[in-house]
C-alpha cells in the first residue's frame, strides 16, 4: 500500500516541477502582441466608451440635418410663408421659380445666394428644385402653403422616406410633376401614398434601390395614376434570377 | 460533485497503472537491462498523458475551490437558466408590444446606466398566442376621443422615428414596412352626424383627416359601391399597417441592450401585505402592497419568487386574471373591491382572401359601417379581411380556432356588397387573436387601481393595443418614474371611470 502511495506522491511532484519549468519557458518567449491586437483589446476594453462616442457621433449628425430643416417660423411672421419657404429652399441649396417668371433662384456651390428674392413678395413658388439636397418630413412643412406647387424635384435626397410622401399630400391640388429618382430609402409601401396626388402628370420613379420587383410596382403606379405619365429607368428587368433558379434546377438534374 | 469522482477514478487507475509497472520494472531488474530500455520507451508517453491530465484535473479543481469561497456566485445546486432574479425594482408582466415599450422607455428615462432593473416576464416565449403578432396591424387616427387621437399621433411620430428611438448600434435598422394608405370610414345616414363631430374632434388634435361624399369616394375609388353611403372620413397621412412582429422585436431587442432582463415563466401568484384602512364614511378598506411575484417556469414545478418594488400588469387579455390574485372583483358587491377588472380576452377572426381582381395599390384600409374591415396585403392580390362580431354571438375564448362559417355568413356577404369585386374570392388562410376587450367602454386603462398600492395598468387595449403602445409605454414609464403624465395627459383613462361606472366611450360609427 505503501509503496504506490509513495510514487504517486513522486510523481506529483515531478508534475509540479513540469508545470513550474513550463511556465517559466511561457513567460519568457511572450512578446507583446502586435498593434493592432493591442488597439483591438483596448478597444474592446472601453466597450460602452465606444459606443457612447458613436452614438454621439449619430446625434450630431441627426441634430444638424434637423436644425437645417427646422421650421422657419420667425422668417414666416417677418416675411410672410412664401418668403419663408423660399429662404428655406436656398438656405439648403436647393432651388426654385416663382408663378409667373421665367428666372430661377439657385444657390451656388458654397451656399451663397443671391437675396433678389426678398423683392417678391407674396408670389408663390410654382417649381421647386430640391435635389441632392437633406430636406426631410419636418423639412416639407416650410413649403405647406404653396398651392401654386406644379413641380418638385427631389432626386437623390438621402432625408426623404415614405413619410415625406405621405406628407405630400399638401399639395394633391396643383403638383403635377413629381421626380423622386435615385432616393435610397423610398420603398413600395411609401409609394402608395401618391395616390393623393390625383393631379400627377409625370411621375420619375427612376432607380429606387428600395424597391423590391419593380417591374409590378410601376404596373400597380400606372394603374393608381392612370393620367400620370411614370418615368421608371435603372431597373433591371430582365430576368436574370430566374436563370439562375433554372440553371441550378438543371445542377439538379444533373446530379 | 462528477469532476471530485473523476479524479479519483484516475487516481486509482493511476495506481493499478503505477502498480503494475512497478512489478514490471522489478520483473525486469530480474530480466536485463535491454527489456527495461524497452519498458521505458513505451512508458514514457504514457506517463506524459496521465501528467498532462492530472494537471488539468488540479486546475479544476482549484478553480472549483476558489469558487467555493465566499464571494464568489457559485453553488452547489445547479441552477436553471434563465432563471429571473431574485430582486428586481420593476417588474412587467407580459412580454407583448406593452411590456417591451414600458420595458424601454423606463430604461430610456432611467437617469444613471442601470438606475431600474427590470424584469419583463413573458409567459409564451414563442408568441404563438400573443394578441400583438395575430392583430391586423394598423394604425389610425380617426377615434373621437382626443385621448386616442393624441396617442396615435405620438405613436405615429414614434414609428417616423423609430431608428432614433429604436436603433441598436451595428444592427441592422429597423424597417417596419410601414404602408402609407389611410384608414377609409363609410357611414351611413344614421351616424354622418358622429362622424361630423368625430371629424372636427380630429382635425382639432391635429390629425390630417379629410371628408368626402359619395361622388367624391366613387372618384377616387371607383371600385367602390357607395349605396347607402353619406359620407366618408379618409385620413391622409400618418395612417396605414405596418408589421407586428418588426415593431415588437425592435421593443425587445432595444430594451434588451439597455439591460431589461427577460425571463419566461408564467406569474402565478403574489405574496403581498394588507393594510386596513378606513374611509372618510367610515368603511374599512383593504389596501395591498405586492412583496413579491411567484414567476412559474415553463413545463417545470419550479418557480422563483421575485422580490419588486412595482408590478406593471400589461398581460392583455389576462390582466383581470392578475388582479383576481390580488383579490379584485373578490370583495362585496357594493364596494370598490367587489369591481373586477373589466378586461376580458375575445376572439377575433382574420381571413386571408386573394382576388386577382380586387383594388390595387391605392386601396385603403377600409372599414364599412356594418362592421367589415379589409386592406392590401402586399402586392400579389391579397387582402385581410375581418369583422368584429355582435356582443350576442361572442367566439368561445378557450382555444384560438377559426370559425370558418362566420367568414361564409358574415363577413363576406357584407363585404361584396360594399365592394363588388369581391364576389369573386378565395379564402387563402386564416387565424384568430385575442383582443383584450375592455367590457366597459372599449378603452385602455392607464394607471393604479385604488386599491393596490404598486400595480400599474396598461391593459384593455381593445384592439388598440398595438398601434398605441409607443405612446403608452411612455406615458406609463412617466407615471413611475415622475409620478405623474409629462407629454399626454391620459388621466382620463385611469381607473376612476371604471369605479364610477362612467364608461368613456368611442362614438363609433361601426
Amino acid at each position: 500500500m505503501l509503496v504506490p502511495f509513495m510514487s504517486l506522491q513522486r510523481c506529483c511532484q515531478r508534475s509540479a516541477l513540469l508545470i513550474a519549468a513550463r511556465r517559466q519557458w511561457s513567460s519568457s518567449s511572450v512578446s507583446p502582441p502586435p498593434l493592432h491586437t493591442r488597439l483591438l483589446l483596448f478597444l474592446t476594453q472601453r466597450f460602452y466608451d465606444v459606443e457612447m462616442l458613436l452614438s454621439w457621433g449619430s446625434q450630431l449628425r441627426r441634430r444638424g440635418i434637423q436644425k437645417k430643416n427646422a421650421y422657419y417660423g420667425y422668417t414666416q411672421k417677418l416675411y410672410g410663408s412664401d418668403i419663408a419657404a423660399a429662404y428655406y429652399i436656398l438656405s439648403l441649396k436647393g432651388g426654385f421659380r416663382y408663378v409667373g417668371q421665367s428666372e430661377w433662384f439657385r444657390a451656388n456651390q458654397r451656399g451663397k445666394f443671391n437675396w433678389d428674392f426678398l423683392k417678391h413678395k407674396d408670389t408663390p413658388l410654382e417649381e421647386v428644385n430640391m435635389s441632392y439636397t437633406v430636406i426631410n418630413y419636418t423639412g416639407l412643412g416650410n413649403l405647406e402653403g404653396q398651392k401654386a406647387l406644379r413641380t418638385l424635384s427631389l432626386r437623390g435626397c438621402p432625408e426623404v422616406d415614405d413619410w415625406f410622401l405621405a406628407r405630400l399630400h399638401i399639395f394633391q391640388d396643383s403638383l403635377e410633376e413629381l421626380d423622386i429618382s435615385h432616393c435610397p430609402r423610398i420603398t413600395t409601401a411609401g409609394l402608395a401614398a401618391l395616390r393623393n396626388l390625383k393631379g400627377l402628370r409625370r411621375l420619375d420613379v427612376s432607380s429606387l434601390p428600395g424597391i423590391s420587383s419593380p417591374g409590378l410596382v410601376v404596373i400597380l403606379l400606372e394603374e393608381m395614376l392612370p393620367q400620370c405619365q411614370i418615368n421608371a429607368t435603372g431597373y433591371d428587368h430582365s430576368l436574370r434570377q430566374e436563370r439562375g433558379e433554372r440553371t441550378e434546377e438543371h445542377m439538379e438534374g444533373q446530379r | 460533485m462528477s469532476t471530485w469522482r473523476r479524479l479519483h477514478v484516475k487516481v486509482r487507475t493511476a495506481h493499478g497503472l503505477l502498480t503494475s509497472r512497478w512489478e514490471t520494472q522489478q520483473r525486469t531488474w530480474q530480466y536485463g537491462h535491454l527489456a527495461l530500455c524497452q519498458n521505458l520507451s513505451t512508458g514514457r508517453p504514457l506517463r506524459n498523458d496521465f501528467f498532462k491530465d492530472l494537471e488539468a484535473q488540479l486546475a479544476a479543481m482549484r478553480k472549483k475551490a476558489s469558487d467555493a469561497l465566499p464571494g464568489s456566485s457559485w453553488s452547489p445546486l445547479e441552477i436553471t437558466p434563465n432563471l429571473p432574479p431574485e430582486r428586481a425594482d420593476i417588474v412587467i408582466v407580459g412580454g407583448g408590444v406593452m411590456g417591451w415599450s414600458i420595458a424601454y422607455w423606463l430604461k430610456q428615462k432611467e437617469r444613471v446606466r442601470g438606475g431600474v432593473k427590470v424584469v419583463v416576464v413573458e409567459k409564451d416565449p414563442k408568441y404563438s398566442q400573443a394578441s400583438t403578432v395575430l392583430s391586423a396591424g394598423g394604425i389610425r387616427q380617426q377615434f373621437s376621443l382626443p385621448e386616442n387621437i393624441h396617442l396615435s399621433l405620438a405613436s405615429a411620430d414614434f414609428m417616423r422615428n423609430i431608428n432614433e428611438h429604436l436603433g441598436v448600434l451595428n444592427e441592422d435598422p429597423i424597417d417596419l414596412q410601414f404602408n402609407q394608405s389611410g384608414y377609409l370610414f363609410l357611414a351611413s345616414e344614421e351616424v354622418a352626424h358622429i362622424m361630423e363631430e368625430n371629424y372636427s374632434t380630429q382635425r382639432y388634435a391635429g390629425a390630417k383627416v379629410s371628408l368626402l361624399s359619395p361622388t367624391q369616394v366613387k372618384e377616387k375609388f371607383p371600385w367602390i359601391n357607395t349605396d347607402g353611403v353619406v359620407l366618408a372620413s379618409y385620413g391622409l397621412e400618418n395612417e396605414g399597417w405596418f408589421d407586428p412582429w418588426t415593431l415588437l422585436n425592435a421593443f425587445k431587442r432595444k430594451a434588451i441592450s439597455m439591460g431589461v432582463i427577460q425571463c419566461s415563466g408564467e406569474v402565478t401568484d403574489f405574496k403581498y401585505t394588507t393594510n386596513v384602512m378606513s374611509t372618510a364614511d367610515g368603511d374599512d378598506v383593504d389596501l395591498r402592497r405586492i412583496r413579491s411575484v411567484k414567476v412559474q417556469m415553463p413545463n417545470s414545478l419550479e418557480y422563483q419568487p421575485v422580490e419588486c418594488a412595482i408590478v406593471v400588469n400589461a398581460a392583455g387579455a389576462f390582466s383581470a386574471k392578475l388582479t383576481a390574485m390580488l383579490g379584485i372583483g373578490l370583495g362585496p358587491k357594493d364596494s370598490i373591491a367587489g369591481i373586477p377588472l373589466p378586461v376580458e380576452p375575445r376572439k377575433r377572426y382574420v381571413y386571408v382572401v386573394h382576388c386577382p381582381d380586387g383594388p390595387g395599390l391605392d386601396s385603403p384600409f377600409l372599414i364599412d359601417y356594418s362592421g367589415v374591415y379589409f386592406r392590401r396585403e402586399g402586392l400579389g392580390g391579397n387582402y385581410i379581411v375581418g369583422r368584429s362580431p355582435e356582443e350576442a354571438e361572442e367566439p368561445d375564448t378557450s382555444n384560438l380556432e377559426v370559425d370558418h362559417q362566420f367568414f361564409e355568413d358574415r363577413v363576406w356577404p357584407s363585404l361584396a356588397s360594399r365592394v363588388p369585386v369581391f364576389e369573386k374570392l378565395k379564402v387563402k388562410s386564416a387565424w384568430a387573436g385575442f383582443y383584450d376587450y375592455n367590457t366597459l367602454d372599449q378603452n385602455g386603462i392607464i394607471g393604479m387601481h385604488p386599491l393596490i398600492n404598486n400595480m400599474y395598468f396598461a391593459t384593455g387595449f381593445s384592439g388598440h393595443g398595438l398601434q398605441h403602445s409607443p405612446a403608452v409605454g411612455r406615458s406609463v414609464a412617466e407615471l413611475i418614474l415622475d409620478g405623474n403624465f409629462k407629454t399626454l395627459d391620459l388621466s382620463g383613462l385611469g381607473f376612476r371611470r371604471i369605479l364610477a361606472k362612467e364608461p368613456m366611450l368611442e362614438r363609433n360609427i361601426v
